[in-house]
C-alpha cells in the first residue's frame, strides 16, 4: 500500500488557519511523515488537532502555508487523489456511516473512486475482513455496539486503499476490551498511521513518535515514550497520564500487548 | 449508538413476492393505489375484487393478517373523522334500525375513505412487508426517481434513529434534573430540548458530509449495487394485479354490471 517514494508521506509548512469569522486555530505547524510511520498527534482539547487533522485531505485549505501528500500538494486540481491516499475515520462512526447496510456503506468510498461490479465486492470483503467485521456486511449500521461500529467505520476508510490513515480520537467511547481489538486492527495495518488523540497510552501503544499540538503550533516532537515521561512538559499543556501510570516505567514495547487477532472477530 | 425503537415493517420470509425485483412491486402497488383511489364509491362489488386481490397477494406472499391487523391501526384518525360524516353531512336522510337518522350522502362518503384508506394502506404494508427499506430505495432510483432523493430519504431512515436515541437521552437528562413535564407552561424545557436537537441535528448533518466528502464524494451518489433488470415475465406478474383492478373500476365506472 505505501509507496516507496522518496517525498514524505506527509509534509505541513507553516500551516496557519484561522475559522470564517475569524477564531485563529492554527498559527504555523511544521510536521513532516515519512512513509510507514506512526505518529501520535496529542494535544489538549482545544489545541488544533481536529482542524489540522482535516488539513491533510484538504476538507481545509490553509490560510498560509502548505500541505503535501506523497509530494502532491494539496490544491483543488488534486483533491482526487489526494482523498484516495489519505483516508480518514473520524470520531463518531455514527458521522461516518450513513447508508442503509454495511456493505453499502464500505462500498461508498471505493465506488466514488470509481470501482464497479466484482471489482468492488472483493474491495468490500476485503475490508471487513481487515477489521473482522465480515459477519455484519448485511446489519444495519444502527444495530452495532460501539466497538463493531468503530471498526466498520475503519473498514470504510480502509476500502479506499488510502496510504495514510487518519484516526481521530479512535479509542472514545470504547470499554477495556473493544480498545485493545481496535489496536490489534490497526497494528496489523501496512499503511502511515496518523492518530490524533489525547489518550496517552493509546498513543504510546500504538506510534513510536508523538507530536503536541499546542495553541496551534508544535511544542514537542519526539519518540512517544520520552515525551510521555516529560511530566512537566505534559503538565504545561494540559495533559496527564492516567492514575496509576509511572513515567519512569513507560516502555513502548512492554505496554503494547496486542489482543489475539482471533478475539477480533468475536461480536459481542 | 444503537436505536432499535424502530419496529422493522418488513415481514421476512422466502415467497416469489420477497423475491421479486423491487421496482416492479413499487411500481404495482403505486398503480394499484390509483386503481382504488378511481372507483366509484357505490361499486362496493369493485372493492370487494380490489381486497380479494390483496389477500391473494398477502397468502402468496405468506404476510400473516396479524403481521398487517396492529399496523393498520394508524388509520384510526382519519375513520374518527369518517364516523362524524353521516351525521353531520346535508341531504337525503334514512333512519337506522329507527333510532338515528343519518346522512345517505355523508354515509357514502365515509365508507369511501373508509374503504380506499384500507385498502390503499393494506397494498403499502403488503409492499413494504415484502420489501426491504433498502430495496425500496433502490426500486425508486430504478424508476427513475433522482439518486439524491433516495439517498436524502436513506439517510433520514438511517438517522431517525440516531435522532430518536439522542431524544431520549436529552429527555432522560431532563427528567434527572427533576423535570415533570405536567403542565401548560412546563412546556418551555421541552421546546427547548426540540431546539436543541435541531441544531445538534443540523450539526451531524454537517459532520456526516464531511465524512463523504473525506471518502470521495462530489455530490452525486454512486451506484453500489445496481439492481438486476426485472424479466417481463416479472413485469407481467406483478401488472397482473394493478390491472384487474382497474379493470374492476374501469367496469364500475362504466356503470357495468348495475
Amino acid at each position: 500500500m505505501a509507496h516507496v517514494t522518496a517525498a514524505p508521506a506527509l509534509r505541513l509548512d507553516g500551516v496557519a488557519y484561522a475559522y470564517p469569522g475569524g477564531r485563529q486555530v492554527l498559527y504555523g505547524v511544521d510536521l513532516e511523515v515519512t512513509p510507514g510511520e506512526r505518529v501520535a498527534i496529542l494535544g489538549p482539547n482545544g489545541a488544533g488537532k481536529t482542524t489540522l487533522m482535516l488539513h491533510l485531505n484538504g476538507v481545509l485549505r490553509p490560510g498560509a502555508g502548505t500541505v503535501e501528500v506523497a509530494g502532491l500538494p494539496v490544491i483543488e486540481a488534486n483533491l482526487r487523489e489526494v482523498r484516495r491516499r489519505v483516508g480518514i475515520v473520524f470520531q463518531d462512526p455514527d458521522d461516518q456511516l450513513f447508508m442503509t447496510t454495511v456493505r453499502d456503506d464500505v462500498a461508498f468510498g471505493p465506488a466514488n473512486l470509481g470501482l464497479t461490479g466484482e471489482a468492488l465486492v472483493a474491495r468490500v470483503e476485503r475490508s471487513l475482513d481487515a477489521v473482522g467485521m465480515a459477519h455484519v456486511a448485511d446489519s444495519p449500521p444502527h444495530h452495532l455496539s460501539g466497538g463493531e461500529a468503530r471498526r466498520v467505520a475503519l473498514a470504510t476508510v480502509l476500502a479506499m486503499e488510502p496510504d495514510v490513515l487518519v484516526l481521530d480520537e479512535p479509542s472514545s467511547h470504547l470499554d477495556p476490551l473493544a480498545r485493545s481489538e481496535l489496536a490489534a486492527v490497526l497494528q496489523g495495518l501496512d499503511a502511515t498511521l496518523v492518530v490524533v488523540t489525547h489518550d496517552l497510552p493509546y498513543a504510546l501503544q500504538l506510534c513510536p513518535r508523538s507530536v503536541l499540538l499546542d495553541g496551534g503550533v508544535v511544542v514537542a516532537d519526539g519518540p512517544t515514550g520520552e515525551l510521555l515521561a516529560d511530566t512537566d512538559l505534559l503538565r504545561a499543556h494540559r495533559l496527564e497520564l492516567p492514575y496509576g501510570f509511572d513515567p519512569r516505567t513507560l516502555n513502548p514495547r512492554t505496554a503494547s500487548t496486542p489482543a489475539s487477532p482471533s478475539s477480533a472477530g468475536e461480536r459481542r | 449508538m444503537g436505536a432499535g425503537h424502530l419496529v422493522p415493517l418488513t415481514v421476512p420470509g422466502p415467497s416469489p413476492v420477497h423475491a421479486a425485483p423491487p421496482q416492479v412491486k413499487v411500481a404495482a402497488a403505486l398503480l394499484f393505489v390509483v386503481a382504488v383511489v378511481c372507483t366509484p364509491r357505490q361499486a362496493v362489488w369493485a372493492f370487494g375484487v380490489h381486497a380479494a386481490l390483496l389477500a391473494a397477494v398477502a397468502v402468496l406472499a405468506r404476510v400473516p393478517a396479524r403481521a398487517l391487523l396492529p399496523r393498520l391501526v394508524i388509520e384510526v384518525p382519519f375513520l374518527a373523522f369518517a364516523l362524524f360524516l353521516p351525521f353531520i353531512a346535508r341531504g337525503e336522510r334514512v333512519e337506522v334500525l329507527g333510532l338515528v337518522s343519518v346522512s345517505v350522502d355523508g354515509s357514502w362518503a365515509a365508507w369511501n375513505i373508509l374503504v380506499k384508506g384500507l385498502l390503499g394502506l393494506t397494498a403499502s404494508l403488503l409492499l413494504v412487508a415484502t420489501t426491504s427499506a433498502d430495496d425500496l430505495l433502490r426500486g425508486l432510483e430504478k424508476l427513475g426517481v433522482p439518486s439524491v432523493i433516495t439517498a436524502i430519504a436513506g439517510s433520514m431512515l438511517r438517522y431517525l434513529g440516531v435522532i430518536d436515541g439522542q431524544m431520549r437521552r436529552m429527555q432522560v437528562a431532563r427528567i434527572s434534573r427533576g423535570h415533570d413535564p405536567r403542565w401548560f407552561w412546563q412546556a418551555r424545557a421541552v421546546a427547548s430540548t426540540i431546539g436543541a436537537l435541531f441544531v445538534r441535528t443540523f450539526e451531524r448533518g454537517e459532520r456526516v458530509h464531511l465524512a463523504m466528502v473525506s471518502r470521495g464524494y462530489t455530490g452525486s451518489m454512486p451506484t453500489i449495487r445496481p439492481l438486476p433488470p426485472a424479466t417481463a415475465a416479472g413485469w407481467a406478474a406483478a401488472l397482473a394485479v394493478p390491472a384487474i383492478a382497474s379493470l374492476a373500476a374501469a367496469s364500475a365506472a362504466a356503470g357495468w354490471p348495475t
